[in-house]
C-alpha cells in the first residue's frame, strides 16, 4: 500500500497542534515521527487511526483496494486495548475476528514474542512489559499493511526490543508500512524521520484537567 | 460483517459473566425497588396489585440505568475502542453488538425475573405474564435509548449521573406505553395488543435511532 498525507492540521480544543505536515510513504518504507514530549506525535498516529478528524489536509491510501486507512492498519499505542478479565490468547482471538484477515494462530504470535507460557493467563496478571507484548503480539494475529506504533518499546526490556526490531524488519520486506513515534532508535533500518516541532518553545501554558495529554502549543515545522 | 458482530456481542458476554457487575447488579437493585414498595405502601393488597404492573416497570427504568454508564467507558479508557474503529464494520454495527450484549446481560435478566418480583406486589398470573411481556418487549428501547448517553458520557469520568439526566426524559414515552399495556392486560377497556404494538414500536425505532446516535456521539467524542 501506499499512504500520501498532504498539508495536515490537526487542531485539539481550539488549539493548532501542527499545521502543513506532509510525507508519503510506500511498500516497505518506515517513518519515525519524533518531537519533544506533547509536540503532537501521538494525536498525528490518531489522526492516521481515524480517532481524531484533521482540521485541514488530507490522507489518501492507494493500492489497497476499497478498505479505507482505519481499515488497512494497526494501533500499538499507550492505551492497549486488552480487557484484564480476558486470557491473552482470547484478547489477540477477540481482536484476529474483529479485525479480520487472520494471520498466525494467537499461541504462535505469543510464542513469537517470548510469552508462550502467558497464553492462558489473564492480563491483569501480567506486568507492563508483558501486557505491552501481548498487544504487539496483535500486529501478527491479523495481516494489515500499516503499523502505527507509540512508543513501543515502552516497558519492554532489551531482548523483546530486538524481537520487535525483527518483527518490524520481517513486515517491511514484505511489503508493510511502519509509522512509529518514538524517542529512541528502534533498530529500522533506512527508516526516515519526521520531526514535529514548534516555533515557540518559550510559549508556556498551563494545562487545564480536561485538556488533551497530548496538546501542545500552536504552530509546528515539518522536515519530512 | 457478521463475524465481527458475533465476536463483539461474544467478547462482551464474556466480559459480563467474568467480572460480573452491571447484570447482576440492577436485578439485585429492581429487587431491592420493589420490594421497598409494599414497606412504603402498607400491606394493602388491591392497591399493589392495582399499582403493581407500574412499579415494576418504574424500577425497570431506574435499573437500566445501572451499569450503562460502563457500556463505552471501559472501552474508551483502556483503548479498546480505537482498535474497534479499525474493524472492517461501520461503527454503527460495533454499538449494535454492544447495545445487543449489553441488553442480553442486564434488560432480559429483568424482564425474566420480574414474575418472581411480582409475587412481592400481589400480582395474579395473568398480570405477571402480561408485565413479564411488556418488559420483554419494552427494555431493549430502554437500553438503546440510554445507549446514546452512555455514548455522549463515554469520555466523562463519573459520568453517571449526567447520563441519567440526559436519558431519563427520553425514556418516558417507553414508561407510559410499558406500564399502559401491562395494565390492560387484566383491566381497561384497550385491548392489551394495541399499546404492546406501540411499545414495540418504540423498541424499533430506538433500536434505528438509537444506534446511529450513538455512534455519531463516539465519533464526535475526541
Amino acid at each position: 500500500m501506499r499512504l500520501t498525507v498532504t498539508n495536515l492540521a490537526v487542531r485539539r480544543s481550539g488549539r493548532r497542534i501542527f499545521s502543513g505536515l506532509s510525507f508519503g510513504l510506500g511498500p516497505g518504507e518506515a517513518l519515525m515521527v519524533t518531537g519533544r514530549n506533547g509536540a503532537g506525535k501521538s494525536t498525528l498516529l490518531a489522526v492516521l487511526a481515524g480517532r481524531l478528524k484533521p482540521e485541514a489536509g488530507t490522507l489518501a491510501v492507494a493500492d489497497v483496494g476499497e478498505a479505507s486507512l482505519p481499515e488497512c492498519l494497526h494501533v500499538v499505542g499507550h492505551r492497549d486495548g486488552l480487557k484484564g478479565a480476558l486470557t491473552a490468547e482470547e484478547n489477540l482471538a477477540f481482536a484476529r475476528d474483529l479485525l479480520g484477515d487472520p494471520a498466525l494462530a494467537p499461541r504462535e504470535a505469543l510464542a513469537e514474542l517470548g510469552l508462550a507460557h502467558a497464553l492462558r493467563l489473564p492480563v491483569s496478571y501480567l506486568s507492563a512489559g508483558q501486557r505491552r507484548r501481548v498487544a504487539l503480539a496483535r500486529l501478527l494475529v491479523c495481516r494489515r499493511p500499516l503499523w502505527l506504533l507509540d512508543e513501543p518499546t515502552a516497558a519492554l526490556d532489551l531482548a523483546a526490543q530486538g524481537v520487535l526490531a525483527g518483527l518490524m524488519a520481517r513486515h517491511r520486506e514484505a511489503g508493510g508500512l511502519v509509522v512509529a513515534a518514538t524517542h529512541q532508535a528502534l533498530g529500522l533500518d533506512e527508516a526516515r524521520e519526521l520531526r514535529i516541532e514548534r516555533p515557540e518553545p518559550d510559549a508556556p501554558r498551563v494545562p487545564r484537567p480536561g485538556d488533551a495529554p497530548v496538546a501542545s502549543g500552536p504552530g509546528l515545522e515539518d522536515w519530512a | 460483517m457478521i463475524g465481527t458482530i458475533r465476536a463483539l456481542v461474544a467478547r462482551d458476554l464474556v466480559l459480563a459473566a467474568r467480572v460480573g457487575g452491571s447484570g447482576a447488579l440492577s436485578l439485585v437493585f429492581f429487587l431491592m425497588i420493589v420490594a421497598l414498595v409494599p414497606f412504603a405502601l402498607g400491606p394493602d393488597l388491591n392497591l399493589l396489585s392495582r399499582i403493581g404492573p407500574a412499579i415494576l416497570w418504574l424500577s425497570a427504568v431506574l435499573s437500566t440505568l445501572i451499569g450503562l454508564d460502563r457500556l463505552f467507558q471501559a472501552d474508551e479508557e483502556d483503548g479498546s475502542l480505537d482498535l474497534m474503529t479499525g474493524a472492517p464494520v461501520p461503527l454503527e454495527c460495533v454499538v449494535l453488538a454492544k447495545v445487543t450484549a449489553h441488553w442480553l446481560t442486564t434488560g432480559l435478566p429483568l424482564a425474566l425475573a420480574s414474575p418472581l418480583f411480582g409475587l412481592l406486589v400481589a400480582l395474579d398470573g395473568t398480570a405477571m405474564a402480561g408485565t413479564a411481556l411488556t418488559l420483554l418487549v419494552g427494555t431493549p428501547a430502554l437500553t438503546f435509548v440510554g445507549a446514546v448517553g452512555a455514548a455522549l458520557t463515554a469520555s466523562i469520568r463519573r459520568g453517571g449521573l449526567i447520563l441519567a439526566v440526559l436519558v431519563v426524559p427520553l425514556m418516558i414515552p417507553t414508561l407510559i406505553f410499558g406500564v399502559s399495556a401491562a395494565q390492560s392486560a387484566t383491566a381497561g377497556t384497550v385491548p392489551f395488543a394495541t399499546p404492546l404494538m406501540v411499545l414495540a414500536g418504540l423498541s424499533l425505532i430506538a433500536a434505528v435511532v438509537g444506534t446511529a446516535a450513538a455512534a455519531a456521539a463516539l465519533r464526535w467524542s475526541e
